[in-house]
């Protein structure tokens, strides 16, 4: 469809735009900025802060810049008194319901609220205080939810049911009671919520943060007692940089600098149970291929990777009659922590007792997953503290290192070494690309059939992504394989996942192995990655992982040395005896709402 | 002294509206709505968008499906008038949408009624389902059914009334786009209030001159008005537009009367100093409907208040300026009241009233400070002492 231009003035200088486009994004491209609040370019258009007001000469009424759209001949004036007059009172409106006690608010420095409150330096407190100072909802070990921070731009509940196709989150009563609740008003750890954090990643203000742990993890550290591990998710040491003004950036080499100087006694990867997860999770999915197609047995196929957290309890709240599909493997993080408490541990001569491991981490999911009772393979809690990349770049700061003047340092070993496969774990499709690379090698012991191993298909920001790839000329022992066509799908968002699962149910689609993710975007797009975080950034953030992947020397699972060494020594093989006590888990059928 | 009040009856009046309708359906939609504009009728809901216009622009979109919604929301404080037009003449309603039906090429029509009219739920049905049969005697595709509200004063405001109906929160869309372009299930949709409907059929059956006939340039006809408060009359009354209130005082009032309340809840306070030029109609303070009469015994204060409690209740609550600003107000009120903030104050609030009305998203917000403006404007004393 051809799209007409649509002639208008803004602040008296014409400019020429696609109909349909609004008046924010027309002025944008004259470089006028309009403060928002409400307004998020991942979500649709809710015109309810009113901050955006502008005049439209001729019209009695200020009309929303970012819901209106432009018209043939429209002159708009972005800052004229009346505009100025009215936002400085919507401002001191919100201010007005708002618990603005910004020096001990964990967002503060971060929130737009505050921004544009400074902006346009509203002065005293005009009008009477009007907030209400409700306790602040702390059920869940991921979301913290505190409504006197609440300004109803209902950021929160567009994500929550457009994006994300929960619907945990709704506005609830009308008035001067309206206010962003749950069913029933129940605690957001009893409800349907999957702690995925997308809410987090769009709260202008600290409405919805993620419960943070960093008081608890810097104690851990200055106990002379406690052996303090760290792992890092793959998709944080591409984001991190964020927090410094950076820009999403490939900074690996200066994080794990700065965690050795926030005084973590090892900085360990979470690439490696990443590589093995692929190896476990790689030979689950030929068990079952082969138990369907071999054995004629009835078992749940496609399989579901199981990496993400968020994705997990999405499926036993929504689909609790297909948590067989998924994966028995625990995520990266949930290996790595028994591993490190029981492998490691008697590596390095320590009693897990008195260790600690800490997992930075791109998601708010994680902190739950933790939490998790069957999370306690090596007789202890797994994972003690998961922190955020955000959290991160907070003790970053608090400890006063700077960042940015790093010089790259290696991860310890053992339980530090990482592959190419590994790292594309946090970006959608990555899972896939990464089980693809190890399994079809080996099924056939030749390298997967795309230049470079970069397996193109499975990449990129659409929602469902799916291929094809065709298994000939394979080795004797998986001869049950030969010719089959093996059908992949992959999904990222949860919105996504439900109607990828929807068209499984009903039968329109048929594949062997699904990957999910359920951050849009996945890992780089987690909700506990730095704020602002849209498309643009979310591109930025993928591009960086797949640079990172280019420029390793290892770039399958399988070839991982430190992985080769642990099955050698201690798990002996995938889907072993130990590897079922220590890496495997499984899942709780929970209700609807 | 000469009875300036002209009472009028087209509304309850009986008539033949299936001979009406017959009529209509054998002429064009342009015929129709061309003697709808001509007439100068204007909706009757209070915002007073001229009808002809809003059925042209909804028969001029192309779609596979139209609606016709008949706002029976009636929720403004003190108005009563268009729960007496169901119930003495539901037919000629039901009549209204066809006409509006045929004129804009739409099948379906809904009655989005208030819930706490349910009490009509019965009447109505048997209405439309003895309409539904007349309807099928005359070969015409057109079926209506009822959609009962929850109770929240928004959902009266057209788009929120949809999202109601769409079973969503009753919360007022952005516009554009309007209703007749995106409506109901975003389809091009006419959103009349009852009284509207039922002038429309009497149009369709005089033509338009005996209503242009009357009223004035800017309000055309008559109106059904609900008169309420200090009344020895209280009552439905159809009376001719363009009247002024000292006369319609002189009618109504009981010889004491100090204010009156134009509009309902969101309409304009009125004081006896300024009876004689006021207008009743759109070229002064239009109403759909609400004539709320004060006597010297009343504390402007109270009524103040007590219509800033109504709208710190009945804001959706989705817009900053509506959802704060009405608690501003009377919380701003009662801090005066107590001495806790000066009187200058007010004029703090009188330029957020200002903010609330041309910047909140929806007519409540924009028409919330009306009786705050007015009141305020006209009995500052009694606000601060």
């Amino acid at each position: 469809m051809s799209k007409y231009k649509v002639n208008l003035k803004i602040n008296n200088l014409n400019v020429s735009v696609d109909e349909g486009t609004t008046i924010l994004e027309a002025a944008r491209q004259l470089n006028f900025k309009i403060p928002t609040l409400c307004h998020h370019d991942d979500l649709c258009v809710a015109g309810n802060c009113r901050v955006c007001v502008v005049e439209q000469v001729g019209n009695r009424l200020l009309p929303a810049a970012c819901a209106t759209p432009v018209s043939e001949g429209m002159e708009v004036l972005t800052n004229s008194m009346k505009v100025r007059q009215a936002r400085k009172n919507i401002i001191e409106l919100l201010l007005s319901e708002h618990n603005a006690d910004c020096t001990k608010c964990f967002k503060s420095g971060y929130c737009e609220l505050q921004e544009v409150a400074n902006e346009y330096r509203t002065g005293d407190h005009v009008y009477l205080d009007v907030k209400n100072l409700n306790p602040i909802d702390i059920s869940s070990p991921s979301i913290e939810k505190d409504d006197s921070k609440c300004i109803r731009c209902q950021r929160c509940v567009r994500t929550c049911t457009e994006l994300q196709a929960v619907s945990a989150l709704a506005v609830t009563h009308k008035g001067k009671d309206m206010k962003i609740s749950t069913f029933l008003d129940k605690p957001m750890n009893d409800v349907v919520c999957t702690n995925c954090g997308q809410c987090i990643n769009r709260c202008p203000t600290a409405s919805l943060v993620e419960r943070n742990y960093i008081d608890q993890v810097f104690d851990a550290i200055y106990d002379p007692k406690k052996f303090v591990v760290v792992q890092t998710a793959p998709a944080t040491r591409v984001a991190i940089s964020e927090e410094f003004g950076m820009g999403p950036n490939r900074s690996t080499g200066k994080m794990v600098a700065a965690l050795r100087r926030l005084g973590f006694d090892k900085v360990l990867d979470t690439d490696f149970t990443a590589d093995l997860t692929i190896m476990e999770e790689g030979t689950e999915l030929l068990t079952r291929l082969k138990e369907a197609l071999v054995d004629g047995k009835d078992v749940a196929l496609p399989m579901m990777t199981s990496c993400s957290p968020g994705w997990i309890k999405f499926q036993e709240h929504i689909f609790p009659d297909m948590l067989d599909n998924l994966s028995t493997c625990k995520s990266p993080q949930q290996m790595f922590g028994p591993l490190a408490k029981t492998y490691y541990a008697e590596k390095i001569n320590k009693n897990p007792a008195d260790m600690v491991v800490v997992s930075i981490m791109p998601c708010t999911a994680k902190k739950y997953e933790a939490d998790r009772p069957e999370m306690r393979g090596s007789g202890y809690k797994d994972v003690d503290f998961v922190l955020t990349t955000r959290e991160l770049g907070r003790m970053i700061h608090q400890a006063g290192i700077d960042f940015e003047k790093l010089d790259d340092e290696k991860y310890d070993s053992i339980l530090g070494q990482s592959t190419g496969a590994a790292v594309i774990f946090g970006n959608t499709g990555g899972v896939m690309e990464a089980a693809l690379r190890t399994a079809y090698e080996i099924v056939t012991g030749r390298e997967v059939p795309f230049a470079n191993l970069n397996i193109k298909p499975v990449r990129g920001m659409e929602g469902i992504k799916e291929a094809a790839v065709k298994i000939k000329d394979v080795k004797p022992e998986w001869s049950f394989l030969e010719g089959v066509e093996l059908k992949v799908a992959i999904a990222h968002g949860l919105s996504n996942a439900k109607e990828l699962m929807n068209r499984i149910k009903d039968g329109s689609a048929n594949y062997h192995f699904i990957e999910v993710m359920g951050c849009p975007g996945g890992c780089i797009g987690g909700g506990g990655q730095p704020i602002p975080t849209n498309m643009e950034i979310r591109k930025k953030r993928a591009a960086a992982i797949y640079d990172e992947d280019e420029k390793m020397v290892i770039r399958k699972s399988h070839q991982n040395p430190e992985v080769e060494e642990i099955y050698k020594s201690y798990l002996h093989k995938p889907l072993g005896h130990r590897s079922h006590d220590l890496l495997h888990t499984h899942y709780t059928p929970r209700k609807r709402y | 002294m000469e009875n300036k009040i002209k009472k009028v009856d087209l509304i309850f009046e009986q008539v033949d509206y299936l001979e009406i309708l017959d009529r209509s359906f054998k002429r064009t939609q342009d015929e129709i709505i061309l003697d709808i504009i001509d007439s100068g009728l204007r909706g009757r809901g209070g915002a007073g968008f001229p009808t002809g216009l809003k059925w042209k622009f909804a028969k001029n979109e192309e779609a596979d499906q139209k609606y016709v919604i008949c706002n029976a929301d009636e929720g403004e404080p003190g108005t009563f008038k268009d729960r007496e037009i169901l119930t003495q003449v539901p037919e000629k309603v039901l009549g209204g949408m066809a006409l509006c039906g045929k004129s804009t090429g739409a099948s379906r029509g809904y009655i989005y009624l208030r819930g706490e009219y349910n009490f009509l739920l019965p009447q109505l049905n048997a209405a439309i389902d003895k309409f539904h049969e007349d309807l099928k005697n005359m070969n015409f595709d057109f079926t209506i059914e009822i959609k009962s509200g929850s109770g929240a004063y928004v959902c009266g405001e057209e788009t929120a009334l949809m999202e109601s109906m769409e079973g969503k929160r009753g919360e007022p869309r952005n516009k554009p786009p309007f209703p007749t372009t995106s409506g109901y299930l975003g389809k091009p949709t006419s959103v009349n209030n009852v009284e509207t409907l039922v002038f429309a059929l009497m149009i369709a059956k005089e033509g338009p001159t005996k209503f242009k006939e009357m009223g004035t340039f800017d309000s055309r006809g008559s109106k059904v008005f609900s008169v309420s408060g200090d009344t020895p009359k209280a009552g439905i009354y159809e009376l001719e537009l363009g009247m002024s209130l000292e006369d319609f005082v002189n009618e109504f009032g009981d010889g004491d009367t100090k204010a009156v309340q134009i509009g309902g809840a969101s309409g304009f306070c009125v004081a006896r100093k300024h009876f004689k030029e006021t207008v009743i109609g759109f070229e002064g303070i239009p109403t759909g409907g609400s004539m709320m009469l004060f006597n010297s015994t009343r504390s402007m204060y109270n009524i103040l208040n007590d219509y800033l409690e109504f709208f710190e209740e009945e804001s959706c609550g989705q817009c900053t300026p509506c959802r704060v600003g009405c608690q501003q107000l009377l919380k701003g009120i009662e801090a005066v009241k107590k001495g806790n903030r000066p009187p200058s104050y007010l004029d703090e609030l009188q330029k957020l009233s200002e903010t609330m009305k041309i910047a909140s998203k929806c007519g409540l917000g924009q028409s919330a400070p009306n009786p705050f403006n007015s009141i305020i404007n006209n009995f500052r004393e009694e606000i601060i002492y």
